[in-house]
């Protein structure tokens, strides 16, 4: 399931470059839209995130030509997305692998800090406890995907596999192996 | 020998029994647990489940109870304590003598393990809890060489509990004050250390800043690892050098003492990080189980890939092999 952060992937120029032309305001409404769908499958996250949820989270994938500014809003999650860098209680920023790999538990966030592929600044308390609560829920982004798209799950599916092998990037959760 | 493993979140205790943990060591959400961060930690419903789960695969659960109650304020720690025995823990980790005596007195079916936090350093003392307190096991404290566990394990009967890997605290744990001394927050009484609520980081041109309380106590380079915002790991100036005055940044890993341990007596191996993510744990676990694995099997340690799981991406065999400065 663990992968060293020094195996982490950056998205090629050619993908991230088309994303500055992409309309925010269409992005931030099917965006929040999600969240709320994941959000209702995950209620222990924010009961979890408890007086850190809500506060504003600002998630900067470098690698990407936009921010993301998470509103928790205690279970009822509001994202935004915008150019420039975007004011919020916690700053984390790392490459896109690094962030969607921690969802997924594929990275330590930790070690992830250790080596500098991860920069957290603001309110360490807020990021901590947001870490930690997506941490536990174990969520599987691709999945809550592939729940919403109906019969176009199948098709979606298959493309996300074949972003994920030419990208590095982890968009499903591993599974756990049992080892013993 | 067994092996036990931290969990912050009843996601990282499934994740530590799947990859092949003996027994797991968890707390409460409250101050009653050393390990009381933002975020992370089981309430008691978490608790029962978890316990549960690992049982039904086998596995013993812990239940780390290990700071100093407070005046007045006690029945947080009693409850705690009632909690873990209804929740179906296999032992409670305790600290504090009048935390040990009222579980002796009110719990006594309850199996009760001396923390490090108790910095419990030689025979004697183990002795005397034992004999007071009823204890069955000691985690001993990281101040320790080889040989002086050895001593320690041919006067007593009580089961010894090493460190093996993750963090390092500051010689006797239990007794140190420089988190209070910049936060007015301690591991003991408050179950912080560097408590995330005082630390501020900001990176300008790849430089970063780690403050706490104020105090700045790191400042790393663009393309050097950071360290954890402790005042222990801080590095200082002083008469006109600069350097970690107290500890370098490193994690301990005595992976490759192990051997050395087992004939020096030692019943557990503990792995440090309940703050830690699942996948830290999953990684570390099933590293050391198949290290113990391949020694009761009397093959050869299988080489460890903990580097970057490392603070500082460093690692140290700490006080088993003492070179102090």
């Amino acid at each position: 399931m663990s992968q060293s952060p020094a195996q982490i992937s950056r998205l090629p120029l050619a993908l991230t470059y088309p994303l500055r032309f992409v309309p925010l305001a269409p992005l931030s409404a099917s965006l929040t839209l999600f969240a709320r769908k994941t959000a209702r499958n995950h209620p222990a996250l924010f009961r979890r995130l408890g007086v850190h949820g809500q506060k504003r989270y600002v998630l900067d994938p470098t690698d990407l030509p936009f921010v993301i500014l998470l509103d928790p809003n205690g279970g009822t999650p509001k994202v935004t997305v915008i150019r420039g860098s975007g004011t919020g209680a916690a700053r984390i920023a790392g490459p896109l692998a690094a962030l969607i790999g921690l969802v997924h538990g594929v990275y330590d966030g930790d070690a992830l800090f250790f080596s500098r592929d991860l920069v957290i600044e603001g309110e360490t308390a807020a990021t901590l406890a947001l870490r930690n609560a997506v941490d536990d829920a174990e969520l599987d982004l691709s999945q809550e995907l592939l729940n919403l798209s109906g019969p176009l799950a199948r098709p979606l599916h298959n493309m996300m596999a074949f972003w994920e092998r030419h990208t590095g990037v982890h968009l499903t959760r591993p599974d756990e192996v049992e080892t013993w | 020998m067994e092996i036990v493993c931290p969990a912050g979140t009843p996601a990282a205790l499934r994740a530590a029994v799947k990859a092949g943990a003996h027994t797991i060591y968890c707390g409460f959400a409250d101050e009653s647990n050393a390990r009381n961060f933002p975020g992370l930690n089981f309430d008691r419903n978490e608790m029962r489940d978890g316990v549960s789960f690992a049982h039904a695969h086998g596995a013993k659960v812990l239940v780390a109870i290990n700071t100093f109650a407070r005046a007045g304020e006690e029945a947080i720690w009693h409850r705690a304590i009632g909690d873990a025995q209804t929740c179906g823990a296999d032992a409670v980790i305790l600290a504090d003598p009048g935390l040990l005596a009222f579980t002796a007195h009110h719990h006594p079916t309850l199996r009760r393990h001396l923390s490090v936090q108790a910095a419990a350093a030689n025979a004697d003392i183990i002795n005397f809890y034992a004999q007071e307190f009823g204890i069955k096991r000691v985690v001993l404290p990281r101040v320790l060489s080889v040989p002086e566990i050895a001593a320690i394990n041919a006067e007593t009967t009580i089961e010894t509990e090493v460190f093996v890997f993750g963090g390092l605290c500051v010689m006797a744990e239990g007794r140190c004050s420089l988190s209070s001394y910049a936060t007015g927050q301690s591991p003991n009484m408050n179950g912080v250390c560097s408590p995330a609520s005082h630390v501020k980081y900001s990176q300008d041109h790849g430089v970063l800043d780690a403050r706490l309380g104020g105090y700045t106590i790191h400042r790393v380079g663009k393309n050097d690892p950071a360290p954890y915002p402790t005042l222990c790991k801080g590095c200082f100036g002083a008469g006109g050098k600069t350097g970690h005055l107290f500890e370098d940044p490193v994690s301990l890993n005595a992976e490759r003492l192990i051997p050395q341990l087992q004939k020096a007596g030692v019943t557990a191996l503990k792995i440090e990080g309940r703050q830690r993510s699942r996948s830290y744990v999953a990684q570390v676990v099933r590293n050391f189980r198949a290290a113990v694995d391949a020694l009761d099997a009397g093959k050869p340690l299988p080489e460890g890939m903990l580097a970057r799981l490392s603070e500082g991406q460093a690692m140290t065999t700490g006080a088993y092999k003492k070179t102090w400065r």
